[in-house]
């Protein structure tokens, strides 16, 4: 095996192949993608239901055929694959140490290096649920690899903490295999999921939703044998006097996901605390020079068509800067102002032609406006008729709008 | 009027239909006004599930019904595939069981899976 390319992908998951491919495309020949899973293709390989690829392909694939859509196309091409490797570390000089069984430890060279590690779940750890610590609480990415992949069913009566869409899936999935679900607990007002999911996956099969609730206990000694549910105020405080006892034998959190970024930060990228992703530009480089990032590492999406577009961008960014045709020169910041949780890029070139901006906002719209403004300036008003945190947005600001600007920019959201 | 969601794509528009003239309002694509339609008079779902593989490096293949089944027999011929047994290679649009349950519907492969 060599041990210099010219571009290096972190990760053959949707984002680290729609990346490699973009590359190639662009010109770049010398690609590696290393991969910790015995096989590319990622969290798609565990998403067997269906609804992706409607704006990619056009029509509505399982997350095994989305994936299987990219993976085919590596044939032909020069990029080369190593799966079951683990990318150790990523210094700022652009070394990639990592290990596999085939190769044993690798020192690897890369001119650029496309980050596209992913995300993982947030744990039980991570929200404190009181109460003992049985057997029969798992994430629902957990579950739903056991179940799909593994061929292990993890329960018989469930209840769901949390209604982000693998949650919701989980709750079809679980049901399909034969458990009861009996219920879908959620903090917040409304739904971290597709409304396609809530309608699909929980009304299909009555499983009943609990917005403003949470689980306030978890009982059981070996195994989980029933979980408090109670009703919580605008504080996300619980009520007393307002629990629900359910008899169950298994808890699944889909409790949100975290970029996984500690290659990242051990190379010294910095961060964007509300993304908890790579900072990038609108070519989605970082602020060290060749080193991009894209998918939910970078910021974490709903669907993974976007994911697709926006690393066949960071691909083909990569290719540019290996060939030396970068953007040059300063920057403006994109800062999120009222009602926005994050954007992404979080800076723009001054000269670039247009940005694409990606960012969530705080709370549920209706009628709204997203504004950019640039000081006093208004640089460019979008409408939408519905918005909501479980929702990414994104915005094109054209070349000739960008140009107005003679400072940092700011994206607002309110109503109309 | 009867308020459905529409789960043609992920925007989820909530589309009033009437239940007589099935004219609608509130979809912002012609899909919704026919899924609409189809879910009062005969609903359908895409089964998507997975079934036992044998002689490969995973246990379970990805399998999915070619076209949507009667909403109502979705949870049936999930458990009908409880029973089903494939052996690798297998490859995408591979046909598992045809015409599952009778519904004229065939449940497709929907992983490229190897011989280990
Ligand atoms: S009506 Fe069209 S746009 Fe609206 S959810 Fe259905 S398919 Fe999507």
């Amino acid at each position: 095996m060599k041990n210099c390319y010219d571009l290096i992908v972190i990760g053959g998951g949707p984002a680290g192949l729609a990346a490699a491919l973009s590359a190639y495309e662009n010109g770049l020949t010398d690609i590696l993608i290393l991969e910790r899973d015995q096989v590319p293709g990622g969290i798609l390989n565990q998403c067997i239901h269906n609804g992706f690829g409607l704006h990619h392909f056009k029509e509505e694939l399982t997350g095994p055929e989305y994936a299987g859509r990219f993976i085919d196309q590596l044939e032909g091409t020069s990029i080369e694959l190593l799966c079951d490797c683990m990318v150790l570390e990523i210094t700022d000089e652009k070394v990639i140490h990592a290990v596999s069984p085939k190769t044993g430890y690798l020192a690897l060279e890369a001119k650029s290096i496309v980050l596209a590690m992913g995300c993982r779940e947030r744990t039980r750890g991570a929200i404190s649920i009181p109460g003992t610590r049985p057997a029969g609480v798992l994430t629902a990415g957990a579950a739903q690899r056991y179940v799909n992949i593994e061929g292990y069913m993890v329960g018989k009566k469930v209840v769901i903490l949390g209604s982000g869409d693998i949650g919701l899936i989980m709750a079809r999935r679980m049901t399909l295999e034969g458990a009861k679900v009996l219920a879908c607990v959620e903090v917040m007002p409304y739904s971290g999921g597709l409304t396609r999911n809530i309608v699909q996956c929980l009304n299909d099969f009555d499983i009943p939703l609990y917005l403003s609730h949470t689980i306030t206990e978890i009982r059981g000694k070996n195994r989980v044998e029933g979980v408090t549910v109670s009703q919580v105020d605008a504080n996300r405080q619980p009520i007393p006097g307002t629990e629900i006892e359910f008899d169950c034998d298994t808890v699944l959190l889909s409790v949100g996901l975290i970029p996984e970024n500690e290659l990242s930060r051990q190379a010294g990228v910095p961060l964007d605390f509300r993304t908890n992703g790579p900072k990038v530009d609108e070519n989605l480089q970082t602020e060290i020079e060749g080193i991009f990032a894209c998918g939910n590492v970078l910021h974490v999406h709903d669907l993974v068509d976007y994911v697709s577009d926006e690393s066949a961008r960071a691909g083909k960014a990569a290719a540019a800067y290996v060939k030396g045709e970068t953007a040059v020169g300063d920057y403006w910041n994109i800062t999120a102002g009222d009602n926005l949780g994050y954007t992404v890029p979080q800076r723009v070139h001054r000269a670039a032609d247009g940005v694409q901006i990606f960012f969530r906002v705080r709370r549920i719209f209706a009628n709204s406006v997203i504004e950019v403004t640039c000081g006093d300036q208004l640089l460019a008003k979008f409408r939408r008729e519905h918005m909501a945190p479980g929702e990414m947005e994104r915005i094109n600001i054209p070349k000739a709008l960008l140009a107005k600007a003679d400072g940092d920019i700011t994206v607002t959201a309110k109503e109309a | 009027m009867k308020q459905i969601i529409c789960i043609g794509c992920p925007k989820g528009c909530h589309v009033q239909i009437d239940e007589t003239t099935y004219e609608c309002v509130g979809n912002a694509c012609p899909r919704g006004a026919e899924y609409a339609k189809n879910e009062l008079t005969d609903p359908r779902r895409t089964l998507t599930s997975t079934v036992v593989i044998e002689g490969a490096a995973i246990r379970r293949c990805p399998v999915k019904s070619d076209r949507p089944l009667p909403k109502a027999m979705v949870q049936d011929a999930a458990k009908a595939l409880d029973e089903v047994r494939i052996e690798a290679p297998v490859n995408v649009g591979d046909v598992i069981v045809e015409n599952i349950l009778g519904t004229g519907c065939n449940i497709i492969c929907a992983r490229n899976i190897a011989k280990a």
